[in-house]
């Protein structure tokens, strides 16, 4: 009887274990046959010349010099923006807010934040960056509205970086007579900050995907300069790929496949540059 | 010394403060008055009144969950971190009442060291770990701070096995290392009082033994106060005993006599390991 028992326990390990396989060939196959279909498609298009040249209405002329460009700069102004504003709001709601209602109110909340649609975060940024502050449809409401966007994701990795952190650590710098901030300044962030950097990175290559709020504040599909200041209209790859691929003409779908090929190569950079930090903080702080 | 009757009533305490022979108020470094302290609904010590004798080890000892670590953190406020706590009652530090809204905890915890129950060295090298607590007072002279650093190892004994890589990082230690490490690193800010929460509980026999001759060494120059599962260690290492239980002072006296001829029962049933 026991041995019967074991044997349909084997059994239903060895189910599972195949269960886990399949749907793990499954998931990487699919990623596969997209890269590969993409790579395919538009490496050819793949040159300098495209890089550097102004989007055209005709195909073979097109590049996506003012895309990428307008891309960099709503990362760099969107991290400029989200990476303070997130990372010390989480280390207020870790270190300092007291722990009573409200502050699990406002955690219930930033968790919801973090599902709303990223549409209804363009609307907003529409009626308040654009319209209300005048921004226009400049670089910096754009940035302005994607960091609204991530500032959660980037609070709670913040704090779920800073709840890693053993509390025996942060006893043993209090109790040898250090402040709060003390303790977080030369232990807390120290010990937290490769989970941090890695929250921060990952939000933000999101960030550099995301269409739809920045088409409803207004970037265009058309920009026919490249911007040189955060207060320019604007264009992004994503919203260059999504014109394009809107177009009859094959000749515009083969550049939307170079201009994802780009855009993956900034996001995969990104996740690598994420991992990269990840191993290095562990490594050096191993408890 | 007749301390073992200072228990619970507080008009007994007075009584015996006063008629107390040999016994001048300043050789007392802290003393605990009526406290009580509560973690929301529950109360986790209850009423407790005792004087902690001058360069001396006190234990404190009792079933798991007794109170004798909150008990402990009340000396240096590090129950201040916990939201639910409350206290009631006054612990001084010499004349200070340490939770008078005038005292400055980083101050305090800067006479009042604490060394915990598990050994918790910063992720940094060995020197790094014992110049903290001077760097973060904003001292900045080198020599200075390689001059302390240099001296609380030496007390702490670790020097001879570490002098030749002060760089090394200081979780590459052994767990007995890092706890002498603590140490150090607590006396480098000069207390001149030590509050140990079961330093050995997570070392071996040999680490045990040799914090323990730390211990009897230090108590030379350092009020000490220890809590321990440790019957045999608190019998070889401390002066004086408190026994908790369920958050109440049972018994408090003399070491020696505690263990040889306790007052009260249930003293002795915990002390006997009849139940505990």
């Amino acid at each position: 009887m026991v041995r019967l028992m074991s044997n349909v326990n084997r059994l239903k390990d060895k189910v599972f274990r195949v269960i886990g396989v399949t749907s793990i060939i499954f998931c990487l196959l699919i990623l596969v046959i997209f890269i590969a279909f993409i790579i395919y498609q538009g490496s050819a298009r793949l040159s300098w010349e495209f890089m550097i040249s102004l989007p055209s209405r005709f195909a073979e002329k097109s590049g996506i010099y003012t895309a990428w460009v307008g891309t960099l700069w709503v990362l760099v102004l969107t991290t400029l923006i989200a990476f303070p504003l997130g990372v010390g709001a989480g280390i207020y709601l870790e270190e300092y807010s007291p722990k009573n209602w409200l502050s699990k109110l406002l955690e219930i909340n930033i968790a919801n934040l973090a599902g709303v649609p990223s549409i209804i975060y363009g609307l907003l940024g529409l009626e308040f960056f654009v319209r209300i502050m005048k921004m226009g449809n400049s670089i910096l409401a754009g940035s302005l509205t994607l960091a609204l966007l991530i500032l959660p994701i980037i609070i709670v990795s913040t704090r779920e970086a800073i709840q890693a952190v053993p509390g025996t650590i942060r006893e043993a710098s209090l109790a040898l007579g250090a402040t709060k901030w003390q303790t977080i300044r030369n232990q807390i962030l120290p010990a937290s900050f490769g989970g941090i950097l890695t929250g921060v990175i990952l939000a933000i290559s999101r960030a550099v995907g995301e269409t739809a709020p920045l088409i409803v504040i207004g970037a265009l599909a058309y920009v026919p300069f490249v911007p040189k200041g955060p207060f320019d209209e604007f264009t992004v790859l994503p919203i260059q790929i999504f014109n394009w691929v809107s177009r009859p003409q094959h000749e515009f779908i083969i550049n939307a496949a170079a201009a994802i090929i780009v855009l993956l190569l900034i996001t995969f950079t990104m996740n690598g540059i994420a991992v990269y930090l990840r191993n290095r903080w562990q490594q050096k702080i191993s408890w | 010394m007749q301390m073992e009757s200072e228990i619970k009533a507080p008009e007994i305490q007075k009584m015996e403060t006063k008629s107390r022979a040999g016994i001048t108020k300043q050789e007392y470094k802290l003393r605990a008055k009526n406290v009580d302290v509560f973690y929301n609904n529950f109360q986790a010590i209850h009423n407790i009144s005792m004087d902690i004798v001058d360069k001396s080890v006190t234990a404190f000892i009792g079933p798991s969950g007794c109170g004798k670590s909150t008990f402990l953190r009340l000396f240096n406020r590090m129950n201040d971190y916990i939201d639910s706590f409350a206290m009631n009652g006054q612990i001084c530090l010499g004349d200070q009442d340490i939770y008078d809204s005038c005292v400055r905890v980083e101050e305090l915890r800067k006479t009042v060291g604490m060394v915990f129950q598990k050994p918790n060295p910063f992720p940094k090298s060995i020197f790094d770990n014992v110049a903290y607590g001077l760097r973060i007072q904003g001292i900045k002279d080198k020599e200075r701070i390689e001059e302390r650093v240099i001296e609380s190892l030496r007390q702490s004994t670790l020097y001879e096995e570490v002098k030749d890589n002060l760089d090394k990082q200081a979780l590459a230690l052994s767990g007995g290392q890092q706890q002498r490490l603590c140490i150090a690193r607590a006396l480098a800010v000069k207390p001149s009082v030590l509050l140990m929460d079961e330093p050995t509980s997570a070392l071996d026999p040999i680490s045990t033994g040799k914090i323990e001759d730390l211990i009897s060494e230090l108590k030379e120059k350092y009020t000490i106060a220890i809590v321990t599962h440790n019957m045999q260690q608190a019998g070889r290492i401390s002066d004086h005993t408190a026994f908790l239980y369920m958050g109440k002072l049972v018994e408090y006296g003399d070491t020696q006599k505690i263990f040889t001829n306790p007052e009260k029962d249930r003293t002795q049933n915990y002390i006997t390991g009849r139940f505990g």
